[in-house]
């Protein structure tokens, strides 16, 4: 009798924490959902990011940006004279949650539009969902192009806005052999596809293509592969804590930035402090932007967000992403009017906004945005220095269709 | 040929790892046949106790982290056996069930606690550098992986605690009515098992990734030591960890890091095939 009594006191006391866990997590961030969906003076927003789980580090960072973008505009009066209430939802770094919460968001809190997602994976799952519900998608991450739903807009950049142009760079500085580092799964594998092309048809030479599972924390046998075949550079392509392990271990085998600087496509400010600063100054990164790019909305953006989150937060590319798709959607809306889907669609197309980045103009033909792009390089202090941007915002071009040597590939 | 001989330390340190992160395993699931899901978990909370340190007293102060993530990852494990495995025992499914949960939640609370994102623990400057292909931070956890060896080989056949473990690990009926008070024995064995896993949390900081989801990547692992090398052996783990290390390593450099998992998987699938118990057996005559 006492026995059945502890394991029922066990198991209580499980679930209290379980529940204790859980309840901190979900009370920061919806809050007052209570108001009905649509109606009277509010608009409901759907915010759909893993707030648990493996992706959790980097979408949690997401959200944050995004829930300031939404006290800002309501500070500002609102979206249509209605304030916007942000109802936000934990895809659990499960693929099949993000279509599940999606269709949650859309059917039954009836929110005027979603800002979500990090992976392809978590995009490709929620794809169908918006096409067959008609509802609008913000995805703010950079991707490996090969899509253009008609309800995403894609706010982070394509594979010509950060993949080419970190090749161009390193075609400039003279990298000619590179080797190929990447998480074993759809975004590095299509854009080593990408980055074969452009290296056949620009005279670099690829000497390895190595791909690991993702979570994967062992690199010593890769570092060592690297360092037999002595490239120029390493495009890597890696995702989430794999970074830190491969940067520890380069570091530890003694290889420097100056004798081999790995161009990195998924290392953003943040993950450089997880990193180390000590395994990871010198090394080079591609992106649209940095906590440190130089103008006043990003200023007032980044003073901003360390005022409502703390001043040892930092920003990075894909938070600032996330922070413009709210600012853009609600500038289609006011243009168009209405909530209602396809006329933001429609409204949408030319939008021209400052942002933290600089100028970014909505293209309304493939729903992607015009980014500068830029390359910047690791400091000691953990931020990122621009060291070279493209001038003027590029053209989003997911199919690659303007590039010949990439005829083969969409 | 060179590859041969360049991948030879490589595929040591990896089995140094490995090692590490199972020798805790070895007993709680060997031993008390508890398959304890929390372990990673355990192996985070010695990592994440390295970084509190570091915040504390500077980079140099992983020797210090070493003793108190033992202690702090050993009280978690022996809270969690006193309030809740200790009535799951004979059970091992429902405590796979039941750790599990305890993972999630632990992993969320490290989440709340520390931030999503991954924190930043310092290599200590004198483990900076290197010896050939080895680096000197490498060459520390293999050290750390064989005093941990030696440290509980004289634990169990030295000590009269120690001997007591054998016993209830041999015939826990016997055990008890030889006077052997097995429930303090299991408190103590869940307390070493769980400390170990924190001492592999803080060597851990010198290579990977510190953050919520770090003990997820090592579990499997460490269970396929165990189960390789035999419940509750320490021969077997060494072994096994070793075998696997050197596998790993050549099966990486010869194809890729994918295929080289799947490799492992399909040789321990085969391995235990042929010997179902793992490398080693523990003899007993005990009626379970």
């Amino acid at each position: 009798m006492r026995n059945s009594a502890w394991r029922i006191g066990a198991a209580v006391a499980v679930l209290a924490t379980g529940l204790a866990a859980c309840g901190g997590q979900s009370s920061t961030t919806t809050g007052g959902t209570a108001a009905s969906g649509g109606d009277g003076n509010t608009i409901k927003v759907g915010l759909l990011h893993s707030l648990s789980g493996t992706m959790a580090i980097s979408e949690v960072t997401v959200r944050d940006a995004e829930l300031l973008a939404v006290q800002e505009i309501n500070a500002a009066g609102g979206v249509l004279g209605k304030k916007l209430v942000p109802v936000v939802e934990d895809g659990a770094s499960d693929w099949p949650t993000f279509a599940e919460k999606a269709t949650k968001l859309i059917a039954q809190d009836k929110v005027a539009t979603v800002f979500g997602g990090w992976t392809s994976a978590s995009r490709k799952a929620m794809l169908p969902v918006f096409e067959k519900r008609k509802a609008l998608l913000w995805y703010p991450v950079q991707y490996e192009g090969l899509e253009s739903s008609p309800y995403i807009f894609y706010t982070g950049a394509t594979t010509n806005q950060q993949i080419v142009p970190g090749l161009d760079y390193l075609k400039e500085k003279g990298k000619k052999r590179i080797f190929l580092v990447g998480s074993d799964y759809v975004f590095p594998r299509t854009a080593n596809k990408i980055i074969k092309a452009y290296a056949a048809a620009n005279g670099m030479q690829v000497l390895g293509e190595e791909y690991t599972p993702l979570g994967h924390t062992e690199y010593s046998t890769l570092v060592n592969k690297v360092v037999q075949a002595k490239p120029d550079a390493v495009f890597n392509t890696l995702n989430g804590d794999s970074n830190v392990a491969f940067f520890k271990q380069l570091k530890s085998a003694g290889v420097t930035a100056e004798q081999m600087p790995v161009m990195s496509v998924s290392v953003a400010e943040e993950e450089v402090k997880g990193i180390g600063v000590d395994n990871i100054a010198g090394h080079l990164v591609a992106w649209n932007y940095y906590q440190t790019t130089d103008n006043p909305a990003n200023k007032k953006f980044v003073a901003a967000f360390k005022a409502k989150y703390g001043a040892d937060r930092v920003t990075s590319d894909p938070m600032e992403a996330g922070y413009n798709a709210v600012y853009l959607w609600a500038e289609a809306v006011k243009k168009a009017g209405s909530t209602e889907v396809e006329a933001v669609k429609k409204a949408a197309g030319g939008i021209t906004l400052e942002r933290p980045e600089g100028t970014v103009t909505i293209d309304g033909e493939n729903q992607h945005m015009y980014k500068t792009a830029r390359i910047g390089v690791v400091e000691t202090d953990g931020q990122i220095k621009e060291v070279w941007n493209s001038g003027k915002p590029i053209k989003p071009d997911p199919y690659l269709k303007t590039y010949p040597w990439a005829g083969g590939l969409a | 040929m060179e590859a041969i001989v360049s991948q030879l330390p490589i595929g040591l340190s990896i089995g140094a790892v490995l090692l590490l992160i199972a020798l805790g395993l070895t007993f709680t699931f060997g031993q008390m046949g508890v398959i304890n899901m929390a372990h990673g978990e355990f192996i985070m909370a010695g990592a994440y106790t390295a970084y509190l340190l570091q915040d504390l007293a500077g980079r140099e102060a992983v020797l210090v982290a070493l003793p108190v993530a033992f202690v702090v990852a050993g009280l978690m494990g022996l809270i969690l056996e006193r309030t809740a495995i200790r009535h799951f025992y004979g059970r091992p499914l429902d405590t796979l069930l039941l750790t599990y949960g305890v993972s999630l939640v632990l992993q969320q609370l490290a989440r709340d606690l520390f931030g999503a994102p991954n924190v930043q623990v310092q290599a200590p400057t004198w483990l900076q550098g290197g010896f050939g292909i080895l680096p000197y931070n490498r060459l520390f956890i293999f050290a750390l992986a064989i005093g941990s060896v030696v440290a509980i080989w004289g634990y169990m056949n030295r000590t009269s605690q120690g001997r007591r473990m054998q016993a209830v690990m041999q015939n826990r009926q016997l055990a008890a009515v030889s006077g052997i008070n097995t429930g303090r024995v299991d408190q103590r064995t869940f307390f070493i098992g769980s400390g170990l896993a924190g001492i592999a949390g803080v060597a851990l900081t010198l290579i990977g990734p510190v953050g919520p989801a770090l003990g997820t990547y090592y579990i499997v692992d460490a269970f396929l030591v165990v189960v390789a090398g035999g419940l509750g052996q320490l021969r077997g783990a060494v072994i096994a960890a070793v075998a696997l290390g050197l596998l790993n390593s050549y099966a990486e450099f010869w194809t890729n890091a994918s295929l080289a998992k799947v490799i492992v998987f399909v040789a321990i699938i085969a391995f235990l095939q042929v010997r179902p118990q793992g490398l080693f057996v523990l003899r007993s005559r005990a009626l379970t």
